[in-house]
Parts: structure tokens; sequence; C-alpha cells
């Protein structure tokens, strides 16, 4: 059962339980963007507050398993106070752990990302990854849209 | 129909013998023997149907309906040697009313694009259920769109039985079709199908039955029955996928407008007009998936080796023993309790996601469907956005329900449940 414990790690089992930023949609909020995994019906909301180039805040809400929520409740964490570019390259770098097959990169995931990288158990599972991905593609989507398609309030 | 008790069959059921007719089921997966309890999806072929099908590649491989040599007059054979075991499957009156698709999706939407199109206008009403596949909304929907009818819904109730009495309800003299599935894929509701035709019929409205969870479990006879269509999928009842058979009565069938044209399908073609082939012909346009069709004859004899019946009160055997297991555990909530069940079972488990349930189950071998199962509006119903199923076939023992049990001790294990 070691794949069990690594995909199910009580990091993940604790954001699951108690998603951070959750459900939430901070004052200020000017990117939304809606996440849908048609497979399996996981669906999440997520809000940020962009000021002066700087997630000042973020939030979500929606329902999912354990893996997109924890997923989602770590993005939230990881975002927020960050610059837009950090934040984007926290995403590429979360995507490149998720899908990269090249078995070369000796880098150590945890330096890059920090407790981020406890998402490296989903890389066994692959029709798990759109699960662990959702969030982060969703919070990419959001501040990607131009201003007049997304909503601003 | 009402399953023999359990005990019936317990010493007759050669579920042993069968199981070695499948060579898929002898396997590890992840270090642990293979639980396939994901037969509602798609059900695992016996030998005679994977021999059969290489052995038509191997020996008879030729197109039907058209050459004159001795490889074209084997193929031709077989195919309608197996049109003719799909109509002794399901009583058809007449082969000529069995026509081969690719499944039951394509079934529907034969039955949508062409009667629908010839039968159908603006402001016309079209009858589901709530438990329908989307397989059984969506095609009604384009046609919906197409002509400007609307669909009525009858509701179900919370075991998950069709409420008879709202369904009597919706027929108006704009009715022109109820859909309605058999068997509910999600919820494992046999549907009282007899009683929900004859209802229509008294309207004057013509029925198609889904028939896809329904064939692989229970003895079908369209004659009894008086459906004007029904659509099962090979795939499901042990055959291969991509071929499937729309069953419709002859007088509606002659009526039909053609789905698709091309070859095959024709008399007489000219740049003036065309003549169509006589049915099942006119719907079969193009080269068909003829070792399909050669594999689904073979799997239906397979099943009628073993006796539909035998089968069905063996799975029905499963699912009490499953029902009775999971009955009992704290958190766990079982979605669709029908008075009359097919094999299968869904399940949701308060704290732990479908998905995650899904996942834990196949760390252990097992392999059950873990989502909507593509009846969204039948989860929505439940007020779940997912569930776990486990569903049954002839091949499965109750060693393996026990390995479900085991499964889902260690989902809550895993979420300290």
């Amino acid at each position: 059962m070691m794949e069990l414990r690594e995909l199910y790690e009580e990091l993940i089992l604790d954001h699951n339980r108690n998603p951070r930023n959750y459900p939430r949609k901070p004052d200020g909020a000017n990117h939304t963007a809606h996440g849908f995994n048609p497979l399996c019906g996981d669906e999440f909301t997520v809000h940020l507050h962009v000021k002066d180039g700087v997630v000042q805040d973020v939030g979500f809400e929606g329902a999912g398993c354990a893996i997109s929520t924890a997923s989602a409740s770590l993005m939230t964490e990881a975002v927020k106070g960050k610059s837009v570019e950090q934040a984007e390259s926290l995403f590429a770098n979360v995507h490149k752990l998720l899908t990269d097959e090249s078995e070369q990169d000796t880098t150590d995931p945890t330096e890059l990302l920090g407790k981020l990288s406890v998402l490296i158990g989903v890389k066994e599972f692959p029709l798990r990854v759109k699960c662990a991905t959702l969030a982060w593609h969703t919070m990419h989507a959001a501040i990607k849209d131009d201003e007049d398609t997304v909503t601003t309030e | 129909m009402s399953a023999p008790s359990p005990t019936q069959f317990r010493p007759t059921f050669p579920v042993e013998r069968i199981r070695e007719d499948f060579p898929i089921l002898h396997q590890e997966v992840r270090g642990k023997p293979l639980v396939y309890l994901d037969n509602g999806a798609t059900v695992q072929k016996p030998n005679a149907v994977i021999d059969a099908t290489a052995r038509y590649y191997r020996h008879d491989n030729a197109n039907v309906h058209r050459g004159v040599h001795a490889l074209s007059e084997r193929a031709t054979a077989a195919y309608n040697a197996a049109r003719s075991t799909a109509q002794r499957f399901i009583n058809a009156d007449d082969h000529r009313e069995i026509v081969f698709v690719r499944g039951t999706t394509e079934a529907i939407n034969l039955v949508a694009q062409t009667w629908g199109k010839a039968n159908v206008g603006p402001g016309d009403e079209i009858i589901l259920t709530e438990l329908e596949h989307h397989a059984n909304i969506v095609p009604w929907q384009l046609l919906c769109e197409q002509t400007g009818a609307k669909l009525r819904v009858a509701p179900i109730d919370d075991r998950g039985d069709v409420i008879l009495e709202v369904y009597a309800e919706l027929f108006s003299e704009r009715t022109r079709l109820v859909a309605v599935s058999h068997v509910s894929n999600a919820l494992g509701t046999i549907n009282p199908i007899r009683r929900m035709i004859e209802t229509a019929h008294a309207h004057g409205v013509p029925v198609l039955v889904d028939g896809a969870q329904a064939a692989p479990h229970m003895r079908i006879d369209v004659q009894e029955l008086d459906c004007d269509f029904y659509a099962f999928s090979g795939h499901k009842v042990y055959g291969p996928t991509g071929i499937g058979v729309l069953y419709g009565k002859a007088a509606l069938l002659d009526a039909m407008p053609p789905y698709q044209g091309g070859g095959d399908m024709v008399r007489r073609v000219s740049f003036e007009g065309t003549d169509f082939a006589p049915i099942p012909y006119k719907f079969e346009a193009g080269t068909h998936n003829i070792a399909g069709a050669i594999g689904l004859g073979v799997a239906l004899d397979y099943v009628n080796g073993i006796g539909l019946e035998s089968i069905a009160a063996h799975e029905h055997r499963l699912l009490s023993y499953a029902t009775e297991a999971l009955a009992d555990m704290n958190g766990l909530r079982i979605i669709g309790t029908a008075r009359e069940k097919a094999g299968l079972l869904s399940f949701v488990i308060e704290g732990a996601h479908a998905h995650d349930i899904g996942t834990i189950m196949d760390v252990q071998g097992v392999a059950i469907r873990a989502g909507h199962h593509c009846a969204m509006p039948a989860m929505q119903r439940f007020g779940v956005a997912a569930t776990a199923r486990a569903s049954f076939a002839a091949y499965n023992t109750l060693e393996e329900v026990d390995a479900l049990v085991t499964g889902i001790t260690k989902v809550r294990e895993v979420f300290r449940l």
C-alpha cells in the first residue's frame, strides 16, 4: 500500500478536511474563473484580488475529490502575497511536476515548490492528474483573462 | 421478473468454470489479483468471442453482400447468421427488424434523426425519465432543437423508482414518443417497462427502450414487451465494442427515412435519384463492423449457453450479499434502492469522494466506476455529484464482493472515518 500513503499524505488529508480560503470570495476580488472537470464533476471557482501586480488575496468555492480540494487549498496558500509572475511560475512548476515524463530531472521538487511537492504522489495515478491541476488551471485562467473578459468588480 | 431464491442456484452455477473462459481476469493489477467490478461500463470477453473475431480475420475476411467469391460468401453467411442470433436473442419476429449499429448510442441517434425528424414537429413532446443515461437524453434534446419539440421528464422517487402516476399524467395529444431505460446504469433500477409501454400505447404513443444495461442481465422478449424500438450494445453483453443492435418493428423501420447514405443501403443509384435497399440494409450504409457482428453473435450464444435466468440469479445473489455487507457501514449510503434492481450497487461514503474511493480500490486491484455515470440528472436528484459503483457479471464471485468490502474498509482507514 505504499502508493496510497504517498498519494493521501497527511498534508493532503488535512487540506481536504479543512480547506484554506474556502469557501471564500475575498473582498475586492477582481479576477474570477470557473473550472470544471467534466470527467469527474470536480468544480471550482477561483477568485483573486490582484493589485499592483500582486495577488493580495485569493479564495475558492465549489466541490471536488480530496486531491482536487487539497490541491486548490494549497494553491491559495501558495499564491497569496506572490506577484502575478511568481504565481504563474508556480503554476508552471506544479504542472511540470505532475506531467513531466522525463526522469533526467534530478532536482529535488521541494527546493522549487516547498510543501506543494506533496502533490507528486498523484503522478503514479495518471487519471487523477487532472484533479490535482484543476484549481491551478483555474487560477491561471483567472490571471490570464483580459480585464474585459474576466469578471471585474 | 423476480429472481429465484439465492440458494436455489448455489450448487449449480459454475462460476469457476466460467472464469476460465475469460483470460483477462487472470492477472494482477498493482500487485493484487484483479477484481473486475466495472461491468456496467463494459463486460470482459470470453475466449469464444476473442477467438471468433480472430478466426474471422485469419480465415474469412471479405466484404459482405457484394463479392461473388468464396470468402465473401463465408463472410456474408456469418454476418447474416449473427443477425439471426440477435433476432432470437430478443425474440424479434423477423430478422429484418435487427439493424446493426455501433452501439446503443448510435441506435438512439438513428431513431431520433430518422423516425424523429419524420414524426416530431414544433410543440410536440417526448417523454423521458429522470434516470436516463445521457445517451437517451442528448439525442432527444438535439431533435428538440431541430424541430421545436419539448422534453417531458417522468420523475423518480427517493428509492430510484419512476413515479408511474406522474408518468401517466405526462401524456397529452402532443406526445409523440416515450424513450426509457430498461435498467438504470447509475441506480440499478429495473423499470416496469411492460406497464410503461401499455400506458404509452393506450395513448397511441410508440416506445423506445434503452436496453444497454438490461441485455446482459435478463431475458428480453420484444414481442412480449410490445416495444416499438429496443437498443442494446454488444460490449455490455460479452461481445466486442463498436457493435450493437437496434430492433424496430418492421412497419416502423419500413416507413422511416434512411440514416446515413452510402453503399449497401441502396438498390439503384443515378444522379436523378436513388432507390433505397429494403430494411435492415437501408440503415446499414457503408462497410459495417462485420467482425464485431460475428463476435456479438458468438457472445449471445455464449450467454444463452450459460442461461440468462441463471446469470440473473447469480448476479442477484452477489447484489444481495454486497447490499447486506454495505448496509451496516456507518456513513455509507446506497444510492438507488428500487424495488427491482439489476446487479449493480451505487454508493457514497460521507467524507470520501467517489474518485478517491475509486483510486484506493484500484490500488487494491479492485476496478469499480467512480463518477456521474453519464446520468447527471439522476445524480442531481440524489444530491450527489458522483457515486462509486460496483457492477456484477456472470464471472464475479462472493470472494470478490468480500474484496470490495475490504477495499471500502481501507477507504475509511485512509480517511480516518
